[in-house]
């Protein structure tokens, strides 16, 4: 049977002329109301000038993006070649970590290189029960004294930990970010003091933990964001989120405008991570491909995808030279690329459900994949076969 | 009977690429020529026609994707675990096998068209017709699949007239997988579950009024795009080939690590000797500072060398300001009038104990900007300084006989002996959580407001 799709009638008294008619939803200025048709179609000429129309302007909008798609470019993978390719790797889970009584939605690790923190359904996380029932994000703080999360409860709270069995830590919570929708995800900036939230409202912010106070808002996604990360740069302020409406967008972090955007996927952004230059970053999306955007040429240069390779990538991360991007998907497998080669190197088994976070260790000795299957998996490198025999892998 | 997995409410279709993909593999796996080899199996004493077994169907996908069978078998599996190929044997457990286990594909798109094909050849071409045509557009969107839906009506004819044994087994088949898929029992993994929810924000299904304003600001964005400085693509892919080549011998999951990376032997020595505070870095730790001027920065032991370097220059008050800048901008906003007057008076105003030398220019405007203090009025300042000691002192410092001194000095780790019983048990224990740790004096490195050049 052929799915239907159904549009919602809404009826009532219109924003602007305050007649009863059929509603349709207009944005003004970020903010929405209700308007009939007649009102939205006025609405939509509002602004013209003496010259121009609606069609006019749209096709000069259309002609300038045109004219920015057009630029002929190469792609990574072509100047890549006479790079030596990489021999085949064999990676073991070192760690299973089975603490979590539920799914495992997100992880991240400490500074010091060994410890983790992780967030599911269920936050169990140094005995602190969430009032919620999805902790979508969490974070480790630099210091590595206090964690922060949220999920559907809208919020992101820190914990300051502590090991005094005698503290409650849930009484020590404080209540940072408030969002009008669910939380998606959350990084503390270079410090303890600042955090940076991405939430299904559509927009991202940053936040001062001590007094809870909005620095700073990001809107311009037309969708709920699902992932952000800062920018390793040694002078400016920036950072990348991506969302469910395909495009992954950087931000200016003092002025909190959106300096680049990309729209190449072709489905939600669900994960974003910088690659270790700064220079570039990688995204994962539901459309079942990982792509390479570069920031000075503006545009996407590999794109790390498989016939093979069905369901969405859910969560992306470098190797700390970047030559190896790591993926965790839906289909409860990672898969290992080769960045510059644009080629798969390797593919993981293990999880026995989907695999929803995947972090490197902040000195790249290993790397930690969390999943739906309750269980956290801290892989390594043990062996690598030099290139004699190249396997016909894609 | 409806195949396939129900998408879950709150998710369109539209939204679920996955599915869309793999209906499109079981469709070329029942491709008539290029597809997997149908043939009747035999289960017991019962031969079902139009099957394929396990292991033809791991063949042919490790065939069309040109991958391991490895590879192949969950993919199969995954196949089988959400409806599209049920098992004929053991219905009960959603699995493939890489064997003669007998399965059959579920025809996804079948409800209607099976429908009508059924009621098509029963009344033989009565069908009324608003129904006629549903069929013929049915006919045309599945044609490839035509054939199959007319086997299937055939065959649900037949099963309805005499109820055979192997039909009664097929259909049973179905309706477990069918369940199975749909109404996973409790314990089984779900592989229709989707996470919360996602385009319940209201900007998601809203068609944004395309109103002039709209536009206006796109062709502004895009005009924007094209005037921004781009680097030309060539260099910037090549820069991706000097970085991974630079790199390489310093990621661990590519070229290891010296003594042995602590994850799989079990050993911390590794962590021992990088620790973040170390008398004696080791080789490819001072290598790194060369790389680039943040390497050097973000590295305490590297950060600390520079500063005596500095020292020497008579330099050290950027290097320190630059730090109390890093505190302002990362600070808590309640710190941020306090913090900025201590910079000024230790680095800016005239005659400061450790006065910076900054441009005029920057300097009248940054002292101007001092009047309504926050987090980022000290930028332009400290953007001068940075680059001035990127551009100036740390080549310099790079030449330096200090800096090849450290080079010399640092040494590499000699690789772990193997063990001679592997399988020795090494009681772990747990690393002490920096939340027990004594708290440093100031956060993070920068102590630039702490007076002396030292790194606490």
């Amino acid at each position: 049977m052929c799915d239907q799709t159904f549009l919602v009638n809404v009826f009532g008294s219109c924003d602007k002329c305050f007649k009863q008619r059929a509603l349709r939803p207009v944005f003004k200025k970020s903010q929405q109301l209700s308007y009939c048709s007649t009102c939205a179609e006025i609405m939509a000429t509002e602004g013209l000038h003496e010259n121009e129309t609606l069609a006019s302007l749209k096709s000069e909008a259309e002609k300038v993006q045109k004219k920015k798609a057009k630029r002929h470019c190469f792609v990574l993978h072509q100047v890549a070649e006479r790079v030596e390719a990489l021999g085949q790797f064999v990676m073991k889970t070192r760690r299973t970590l089975k603490g979590h009584g539920n799914k495992v939605l997100c992880m991240d690790w400490c500074k010091d290189k060994r410890r983790i923190v992780s967030s599911s359904q269920v936050c169990h996380e140094h005995a602190v029960t969430m009032p919620c029932t999805w902790v979508m994000a969490c974070a480790y703080a630099p210091s590595g004294c206090a964690i922060a999360c949220g999920g559907l409860d809208n919020k992101c709270s820190v914990y300051p930990l502590t090991f005094d069995k005698n503290e409650n830590m849930a009484a020590k919570k404080k209540s940072v970010a408030m969002h009008t929708n669910y939380l998606s995800a959350c990084s503390f900036t270079n410090s303890d003091m600042q955090i940076l939230t991405a939430s299904g409202d559509g927009t991202c912010a940053l936040w001062d933990v001590e007094s809870g106070q909005l620095l700073q808002s990001f809107h311009g996604h037309g969708a709920d964001v699902l992932c952000l990360d800062l920018a390793p740069s040694e002078t400016g302020n920036t950072f990348v989120s991506g969302g469910c409406d395909k495009k992954a967008m950087v931000w200016d972090m003092r002025s909190g405008q959106c300096v680049q955007a990309f729209e190449t996927h072709e489905s939600d952004i669900n994960s974003v991570r910088y690659y270790p230059s700064g220079d570039a970053f990688a995204s994962g999306s539901d459309d079942a491909t990982c792509r390479l955007y570069d920031l000075r040429a503006d545009r996407e240069v590999a794109i790390y995808s498989k016939e093979s390779i069905i369901f969405g990538a859910s969560s992306v991360d470098f190797s700390l030279s970047g030559r190896l991007l790591f993926a965790g998907y839906n289909d409860y497998t990672i898969n290992v690329w080769d960045v510059l080669k644009g080629s798969r190197v390797s593919i993981l088994f293990g999880h026995e459900n989907r695999v929803s976070t995947l972090r490197v260790s902040p000195d790249g000795t290993a790397f930690c994949s969390g999943s739906w299957d309750h269980t956290l998996r801290v892989r390594g490198m043990v062996f690598c076969f030099p290139v004699c025999e190249r396997r016909e892998d894609g | 009977m409806a195949a396939g997995p129900a998408p879950p409410p709150g998710r369109l279709r539209a939204q679920m690429p996955h599915l869309r993909k793999m209906e499109r593999v079981v469709v070329s796996m029942q491709d008539p020529d290029q597809g997997v080899k149908m043939r009747s199996q035999r289960l017991l004493v019962t031969v079902i026609p139009h099957a394929v077994t396990g292991s033809d169907v791991v063949q042919w996908l490790a065939q069309k994707f040109c991958v391991s069978e490895e590879e192949a078998l969950h993919l199969g599996a995954v196949l089988v675990q959400h409806g599209y190929i049920y098992p004929l044997r053991d219905p009960r457990s959603l699995m493939l096998r890489p064997d003669e286990t007998p399965y059959r594909f579920q025809v996804r798109l079948g409800g209607a068209a099976i429908y009508l094909a059924k009621k098509n050849i029963r009344k033989r071409g009565t069908l009324v017709d608003y129904e006629k045509d549903c069929y013929d557009r049915l006919h045309k969107k599945i044609n490839h699949a035509w054939d199959l839906v007319l086997m299937q009506a055939r065959e649900q004819l037949r099963a309805a007239k005499q109820r055979r044994k192997g039909d009664r087994l097929v259909i049973a088949c179905q309706e477990q997988t069918y369940w199975l898929v749909n109404r996973p029992p409790p314990r089984a993994p779900n592989v229709l579950e989707q996470g919360p929810g996602r385009g319940s924000c209201a900007a998601s299904r809203v068609l944004m009024t395309k109103s002039a304003d709209f536009y206006k600001r796109e062709i502004e964005y895009f005009r924007k795009a094209l005037g921004r400085t781009r680097v030309k693509s060539s260099i910037c892919l090549e820069a991706y080939l000097s970085f991974c080549g630079q790199r390489g011998p310093h990621d661990p999951l590519v070229s290891g690590c010296l003594p042995s990376n602590p994850w799989i032997s079990d050993d911390d020595a590794y962590w021992v000797m990088n620790a973040p505070t170390v008398a004696a870095p080791t080789k490819l730790r001072v290598e790194r500072w060369g790389f680039s001027f943040r390497e050097l920065l973000e590295d305490p032991v590297g950060r600390a060398h520079f500063m005596d370097f500095l020292g020497k220059e008579f330099s050290g008050e950027n290097l320190s300001f630059w730090e109390a800048c890093e505190e302002l901008r990362y600070g808590a906003q309640a710190q941020v009038p306090t913090l900025v007057d201590a910079v000024y008076e230790q680095f800016l105003a005239p005659g400061a104990a450790r006065w910076v030398n900054i441009d005029s220019r920057t300097m009248e405007q940054t002292l101007e900007g001092l009047h309504q203090p926050h987090r980022y009025v000290l930028d332009d300042a400290q953007l001068h300084i940075y680059m001035l000691m990127k551009k100036d002192s740390y080549p310099r410092f790079l030449k330096s006989d200090m800096y090849k001194g450290l080079l010399a000095e640092a040494g590499i780790p000699l690789e772990t002996k193997r063990r001679v019983f592997p399988f020795m048990w090494r009681p772990r224990h747990s690393s002490p959580s920096p939340a027990l740790l004594p708290t440093p004096v100031e956060p993070t490195a920068a102590c630039g407001l702490g007076g002396g050049d030292g790194v606490a």
